[in-house]
């Protein structure tokens, strides 16, 4: 019999990519739990859920140069709400600031703000907000219209007592970008597409390859000609097309049902999940490799899942959380990939914007996938 | 590939697990169109030695050649040379027999792959079953299914780990009629079994017990390198005739079969000797008789438990 010794033969692989789509088809229960998720996860997640995040990034875009801009700027830098991170010195650079997630918010003075101030005309101060999360910004906008105006008060005295009887001696202005309507659905339901395919993809990856030597086929399977890679990408292929399909289910209802703008580039996300889903298809087939049982694989799978859910900013925003849990946080994938689908979806990023976001998650890519493939390799042994 | 070389050629082969010698330089050759016979007791390690030979796992120790290539280095090449048949059903449950057999076609690359699985479907009967999910099969079918599919590609060198195990008599006459004609093309087999009947229709046996390769060679070879004599005696108490044999020397060992008790010793002057005694008794009719595997792959057992060295 003629067989070439290519290290890598489609026709193999072809042979194992049939051989799952035919099982997947056969196994109607995960394949009804495939596409029922989505569903579910659309119709828990409708709710929002509350809190109160603090330190959240600020810059200041200051035109006026007074006592009285500073003594605002300084009950800001008091205040637990806003960290004072950067100065910009144009709307252009406020603009990109808030565009690509450096700051929540951005002060703008503008010019002759004390001169205004003193002659009582209620001068406006501008507060623009990055709400694609309401939930964030929220409480800290409430508090900023209070103590602008106390810390001013502070300043009214001798000559300058008489603005005090004056009422509000100023406006602030809010200016809330992406989401002006403060709607939670509208950073929860595109969110849902990064939950739901870690949620199932990991799961559905580390049980394909368990429920092989769970089963028995893989000694039948190993002591063929075939080879790990064809094995790995044969099962993980099929199951790249199943995350499409829950993306677009998810996209679809967004848009339809829950009518959230999907105001940016729909292909630029399409592509950059690709990268997403093989990292989570990675983290499933290094499950599959240490657990012994399919039941092993799904507790792993849930371990994996639940900080992704909880510390992702998912659930709860995450400027919000504790220094540590925002640690761990930045080193998950679903963190940056949410911080990436809002960002395309509500602030109509492109791929400069969301770059900051992409890399860690190719960096997870290539950790999970080489220690799934390193250890693939040794449990053939 | 030289036609007189042996098939399979291992030499010192050893494999541990975890603190636990499971083979033990093991050293072994199979000659092509040979049918070789593997057996040993529950954990003796004969799966393991298959496993070895096909890949699936790294001997510790030793190495060689397997249908001329080397177990360690040339392993994609053996494995697509040979057919292993697993002691449990490997295939995949929720695909049918002909997706079964669809799949390990396409992954061996057989060419005209259709029509292949269509005659080798015909071949094993499976025709009733083709579009059955493997895994509602009975256990003699599934056995067969199996068996067919490691028959798709042309195999040089078939390694059947306990193939009819829990396959009714007929099916196991049909199994070993289909092993017969495929040897006669000069396909070599390696099948492990506990049945002693299976053991006999061999070429060669080896047997294996806790890792150690006890003894091997033709039926005829083995039966006569024990040394062992046996005597027959029949009746209806020979539980109680074995109670009193214990300990009589010169015997080495007991065996009941149905209303038959082979009793079997090295020393066959002294066995008989020992056992005139007993010849008066009435109750049982005596009589000399050929020593079959099956005493002698006891008393090997035996010996071994016994002395610990294995040496013989
Ligand atoms: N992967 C493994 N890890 C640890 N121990 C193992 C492993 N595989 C086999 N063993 C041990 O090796 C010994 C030999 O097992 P093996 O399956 O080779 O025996 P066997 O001769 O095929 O037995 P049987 O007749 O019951 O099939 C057993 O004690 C078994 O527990
Ligand atoms: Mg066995």
């Amino acid at each position: 019999m003629v067989l070439t010794n290519a290290r890598f033969s489609l026709r193999r692989f072809w042979a194992m990519i049939c051989k799952e789509f035919l099982q997947m088809r056969r196994d109607r229960i995960t394949f009804a739990m495939l596409l029922g998720i989505p569903v579910m996860q659309m119709v828990l997640f409708g709710y929002a859920i509350n809190s109160d995040p603090r330190h959240l990034p600020t810059a200041i875009l200051s035109a006026d140069n007074s006592v009285f801009s500073r003594r605002i700027v300084a009950a800001m830098q008091s205040s637990s709400y806003f960290d004072l991170v950067r100065t910009v010195d144009s709307e252009a650079e406020a603009k990109r600031v808030i565009d690509n997630g450096e700051v929540q918010f951005v002060l703008s003075i503008p010019q002759q703000f004390s001169s205004k101030l003193v002659r009582g005309k209620q001068p406006a101060l501008l507060l623009t907000a990055d709400a694609t999360d309401p939930a964030a910004t929220s409480s800290a906008l409430s508090a900023f219209r209070y103590f602008a105006a106390e810390a001013l008060a502070g300043e009214f005295r001798g000559p300058l007592s008489y603005l005090q009887r004056q009422g509000a001696p100023l406006q602030v202005i809010v200016h809330p970008r992406f989401n002006p309507e403060a709607n939670t659905r509208y950073n929860i339901v595109p969110g849902l597409i990064g939950v739901v395919l870690t949620m199932t993809l990991v799961i559905i990856t580390s049980l394909a390859m368990t429920r092989e030597r769970e089963r028995g086929t893989m000694e039948n399977l190993l002591s063929t000609p075939v080879r790990p890679l064809e094995v790995m990408l044969g099962k993980i292929i099929p199951y790249i097309i199943v995350g499409y399909l829950q993306m677009g289910f998810v996209l679809l209802a967004a848009h339809f049902l829950f009518e959230v703008p999907l105001s940016g580039n729909v292909l630029l996300l399409l592509v950059v999940s690709l990268l997403f889903i093989v990292a989570n298809l990675g983290v499933g087939l290094t499950f599959s490799t240490l657990a012994r049982k399919q039941l092993q694989a799904v507790q792993m799978a849930i371990f994996f899942f639940l900080p992704s859910i909880l510390l992702s900013g998912f659930m709860f925003p995450f400027r919000g959380m504790p220094r540590w849990a925002q640690w761990i946080g930045e080193m998950l994938p679903l963190t940056h990939y949410l911080r990436i689908v809002r960002g395309i979806l509500l602030k109509g990023n492109g791929l400069a914007e969301i770059l900051p976001n992409l890399w860690p998650i190719a960096l997870f890519l290539l950790v999970s996938l080489s220690i799934g493939l390193k250890r693939f390799r040794k449990t053939i042994d | 590939m030289n036609n007189s070389a042996p098939v399979i050629e291992v030499e010192g082969i050893s494999k541990i697990f975890s603190g636990k010698t499971v083979v033990n330089r093991l050293s072994l050759q199979v000659e092509r169109g040979e049918i070789f016979g593997f057996l040993g007791p529950n954990g003796s390690g004969k799966t393991t030695f298959l496993r070895m030979l096909c890949g699936l796992l790294r001997p510790d120790a030793g190495g060689g050649r397997c249908l001329g290539y080397d177990l360690l280095s040339e392993v994609e090449k053996i494995r697509s040379r040979i057919g292993y048949m697993a002691q449990h059903f490997s295939l995949y449950d929720d695909l049918s027999v002909r997706e079964n057999l669809d799949f390990m076609a396409r992954i061996y690359a057989v060419p005209k792959r259709r029509q292949v699985v269509a005659e080798t479907i015909e071949q094993m009967g499976l025709e009733p079953f083709a579009g059955q999910l493997a895994g509602t099969l009975s256990g003699g079918w599934k056995q067969r299914l199996a068996l067919a599919a490691c028959l798709l590609h042309q195999p040089e060198l078939l390694l059947l780990d306990e193939p009819t195990a829990g396959v009714d008599p007929m099916a196991r006459r049909d199994f070993w009629e289909q092993v017969y004609a495929l040897t006669a093309q000069g396909i070599s087999a390696l099948i492990s079994t506990h049945y002693m009947d299976e053991a006999e229709r061999c070429n060669r046996v080896a047997y294996l017990a806790y890792g150690d390769l006890l003894t091997a060679g033709t039926a005829e070879e083995v039966v006569s390198r024990s040394g062992l004599s046996t005597w027959a005696a029949s009746g209806l108490d020979i539980q109680e005739l074995a109670a009193r044999l214990k300990g009589v020397p010169g015997i080495e060992l007991t065996i009941p079969f149905g209303n038959n008790l082979h009793i079997c010793g090295t020393d066959s002057g002294q066995l008989e000797q020992s056992l005139r005694p007993f010849m008066s008794d009435e109750r049982f009719r005596w009589q000399k008789q050929e020593t079959g595997l099956e005493e002698v792959f006891i008393s090997l057992m035996n010996r071994q438990a016994r002395g610990g060295d294995g040496s013989h």
